[in-house]
């Protein structure tokens, strides 16, 4: 029958009155805009400044206030997908190994050793009696210890082989798979801090897939500034100064490296390769400034650095130690007195601006493996304002020729499904807004491409109507057949779309996820608006009119 | 009785089969040449499969891309391909240029150095220029980005099947696929032929292209399974007749609004997505042919059970046409 329950049209309208008002912030974007970014700074630091209070003010906060986020490509910003190279941590690990096993073996197993150039990631110790081989072979295994997995129950973190008179040590595959977590993790808690350091808006950071991360900053210049920002490793060590030399391929001898100066070409230092404290016992680096007056990074070590590093000094005055940066020397000091206290300060030749960023690396931490970035896109924010006004254009002009088209074709019904297509882009504007989502440049042609298909299920419904009207059946029952009827062309067409949709939504990446997300939503709210919100219209007319005859 | 466009008349009764051998032999040849074409000529490939770099520079100055070419010249960047870009919604002295750079030999990722000497060389010739978007793909990344294409081709296709094939009978499903495949090679065929750019985008479009064309398919088996059931007796050719008559202007109204709306975004929706927008507008295109003229044939082909109750006898009723457009 040709009656919708008065729950039924309160529901409708509602949901309607709902799309208008959560669309309508977007038609206010950069006031609202401001107004959340304030609010969020406001509730973040505590104080409000002068100019946040007329940003909040901007915007009445009984209002709802979300809009949709603007992609990349149309806020402009720096798009980064980077590898974390995991297998640095296995290298690492039996590099801190050593020192403990050539002790251990020394001692325990009474064998003279020495390490060999191994594969990458693999301890290679050679042994000087074979006879001890067993001894010494137990002696490593006394390292390896249990690794805590869901699945990998009795494994050992050590695998332990022999070649000949060599004792082959690597990372088992389970401490490897608990590691790479690790790693990833630390990573991305890491790149996050640096990028927040920075402070641009709602940056995107997500692993992805075993070891990727994707970073996504708007608004910041380019790939290369924010590669900058996150590439460096940032590892910073104390050692000791063996010996000064210039001589880049000068032997260092067991357990020393020689590392370039970072200031004086041509300047070398051996240096002992286990530092003495490292910058994962900083607790605090900020931009200073020297006695001079020039530039400085002041830090402070935690308890056990700060003793550590006062010991060493009190032990070693007189002499030279070296402050390294990823390889790099960048000073060496002579050790005047004892250091207590645990703070100091890195002197270099630096800009203020590099004692800022040097800073926020060291505050942040070392990136616990090296990171290579495999694609990386920049959009100038100029770029993305031409791309919005554009489809704003295009969206606009498509918008009235469909109104055009269905009017000139269904006359007064025609209205009815302009007014349903106008609610159903508000509607379509507040969905996205609720969910946060991302519109992107696909995404504007998304919603175009949605106003094209939206008017569809009208479509179906009145041409439904009009061909049972021609078995004179009477208007009220044609409109209903028509209704029920077109129902299943209705269902069984958007829902094969829907399933493209999906593919494409979990499949897809960026741009093209933003694509899938408008599409569907899109196609959501335009079943909705033709089944329920124009057949409210025709039949509130109906009821109102109650025409002998109707025309569609 | 007040004014009404009709693009399609009240009554049509046009025999969609009487042109078959033309029109579903024309879809067939064309589908043929499509893959042909495609297999020698290639496709023009965007960084998103082949990696690589793309620079979009903006100057003020009109672009010249001989001096570009040699202001790159002196790098040996191997492979440069330098396009000028025109769009009727750039002003008066935008002038914008698209250069790409294949991926350097032997680098995994992208280095910036070489990014920078790009730039450079190119502010040294115009230093009005700037870059307002720079995009690099390693080609590691672009291995899986093809690969993770074709699958989701390849799923959206499969997964439509299933759903036609639970909702209507298997033979509308095999009709639907091949559609659908007609749709999509022809799409490809013609980024092949105008060695059009072929990205990432241009995957999505796709699957927008299939989600349009089956949403017109299904309106038009839908009729006909509703038609099925009412005229028993009906021949299955005349079946499929009466239901695309009925739906024709539904059919016509549809793609036109949506052509409409694309059209609008191809003319004024900026350069940036206007291969996008041609993938989806000549996609709707096809995609309407498609639904008329292709998977309706291949479903007569195929022939349909008509008698629900009973065990079918000699064959389902509608392979007695089956010879009649194979």
């Amino acid at each position: 029958m040709l009656q919708i329950p008065l729950w039924k049209r309160i529901v409708i309208l509602g949901l309607c009155a709902l799309g208008l008002i959560g669309a309508a912030p977007n038609l206010f974007y950069d006031r609202v805009e401001r107004h959340n970014d304030a609010v969020a700074a406001v509730e973040r630091t505590g104080v409000e400044s002068e100019d946040q209070t007329a940003a909040i003010a901007a915007w009445p906060s009984w209002l709802p206030s979300a809009i949709v986020n603007l992609g990349l490509d149309l806020r402009g910003g720096a798009h980064l997908l980077a590898e974390v190279q995991v297998e640095d941590v296995y290298k690492q690990r039996m590099d801190a190994l050593w020192p403990e096993v050539r002790r251990a073996l020394v001692s325990e197993a009474k064998v003279a050793v020495r390490r060999i150039k191994g594969a990458e990631g693999e301890l290679r110790v050679e042994i000087d009696n074979p006879e001890a081989m067993e001894k010494a072979v137990e002696v490593v295994r006394g390292f390896a210890s249990p690794v805590v997995t869901l699945t990998g129950v009795g494994q050992n973190d050590l695998d332990i082989r022999t070649e000949g008179s060599q004792i082959i040590v690597t990372l088992s595959e389970a401490e490897r798979t608990v590691t790479d977590d690790r790693t990833m993790k630390q990573s991305v808690e890491i790149v996050r801090r640096r990028v927040d350091a920075a402070g641009t808006r709602e940056p995107t950071i997500q692993r992805q897939g075993q070891d990727r991360i994707l970073i996504e900053v708007p608004g910041i210049g380019s790939a290369a500034e924010l590669k900058e920002l996150i590439g460096t490793t940032a590892q910073l060590t104390f050692n000791q100064v063996i010996r000064r030399s210039a001589n880049k391929d000068e032997p260092a001898g067991v357990g020393n490296v020689n590392y370039p100066s970072a200031e004086e070409e041509g300047v070398y230092y051996i240096l002992d390769e286990l530092p003495v404290v490292t910058g994962e016992e900083l607790v605090d680096a900020r931009p200073d400034f020297d006695q001079n007056g020039r530039p400085a990074v002041g830090f402070r070590f935690n308890a056990s650095g700060a003793r550590k590093f006062g010991d060493y000094t009190a032990e070693h005055v007189g002499e030279l130690f070296a402050i390294v940066l990823d390889g790099k020397v960048i000073s060496a000091p002579q050790i005047r007195t004892h250091i207590g206290g645990g703070s100091g300060i890195i002197t270099g030749t630096f800009t203020p601006e590099e004692t800022d960023k040097l800073a926020v690396l060291l505050r942040a931490g070392a990136l616990p493996a090296k990171m290579e970035f495999l694609e990386e896109r920049t959009v100038g924010p100029e770029l993305g304002q031409d791309s919005i006004d554009a489809g704003r254009v295009a969206a606009i002009v498509g918008t009235v020729a469909v109104v055009v088209l269905m009017i000139a074709s269904y006359g007064l019904f025609g209205v009815f499904a302009a007014v349903a297509l106008g609610l159903n882009i508000s509607m379509m504007f507040a969905v996205l807004s609720a969910m946060g989502a991302t519109l992107t440049l696909p995404g504007i042609a998304g919603i175009v491409l949605t106003v094209g298909m939206a008017v569809d299920a009208n479509v179906l419904v009145f041409e439904r109507i009009k061909e049972e009207l021609k078995t004179a059946k009477g208007p009220a029952r044609a409109i209903e057949l028509g209704y029920e009827k077109a129902m299943s062309a209705i269902i069984d067409a958007n829902l094969t779309t829907v399933i493209a949709a999906l593919i494409l939504f979990f499949l897809g990446s960026g741009p093209v996820k933003g694509f899938a997300v408008t599409l569907m939503v899109g196609l959501i709210t335009s079943v909705f608006t033709a089944i329920f919100v124009t057949r409210l219209f025709v039949v509130t007319w109906f009821a109102r009119k109650r025409p002998k005859t109707i025309t569609v | 009785m007040a004014f009404r466009l009709r693009l399609v008349p009240e009554k049509t009764n046009i025999d969609f089969f009487r042109w078959a051998p033309v029109t579903f032999g024309g879809s067939v040849a064309l589908v043929v040449a499509a893959i042909i074409l495609t297999f020698f000529m290639g496709l023009n490939f965007g960084i998103d499969f082949r990696g690589g770099t793309t620079i979009r520079t903006e100057s003020t100055r009109a672009v010249d891309v001989g001096a570009y070419r040699q202001a790159l010249s002196p790098l040996n960047l191997g492979d440069v391909t330098i396009t000028e870009v025109f769009d009727p919604t750039f002003r008066e002295d935008q002038h914008v240029a698209q250069v790409r750079i294949q991926a350097q030999e032997g680098d995994e990722a992208i280095t910036p150095e070489t990014i920078a000497s790009v730039e450079a060389a190119l502010q040294a010739y115009d230093p009005a220029i700037t870059f307002p978007s720079v995009e690099s793909v390693g080609p590691k990344v672009s291995g899986e980005l093809i690969k993770t294409a074709v699958y989701s081709v390849l799923a959206a296709t499969l997964a439509i099947c299933g759903y036609i094939w639970l909702r209507f009978e298997w033979q509308f499903s095999v009709g639907a696929v091949v559609a659908l495949i007609h749709d999509i090679a022809l799409t490809i065929g013609i980024f092949s032929l105008f060695q059009l750019k072929f990205d990432l985008t241009i995957i999505a479009a796709l699957l927008t292209i299939l989600g349009y064309s089956i949403n017109d398919t299904v309106v038009v088996f839908d009729r006909l399974r509703e038609n099925l059931i009412k005229y028993k007796s009906m021949p299955l050719r005349d079946v499929m007749n009466l239901s695309v008559n009925e739906t024709l202007s539904r059919t016509v109204l549809t793609s036109g609004t949506t052509l409409i709306a694309l059209i609008a975004l191809l003319v004024f929706g900026g350069d940036v997505i206007r291969g996008f927008v041609f993938a989806m507008t000549w996609g709707v295109i096809v995609g309407t042919y498609s639904s008329v003229y292709v998977a309706k044939n291949v479903v007569l082909m195929l022939g349909v059970k008509r008698d629900w109750g009973k065990k079918p006898e000699g064959g389902p009723g509608g392979t007695q046409f089956a010879d009649i457009d194979a």
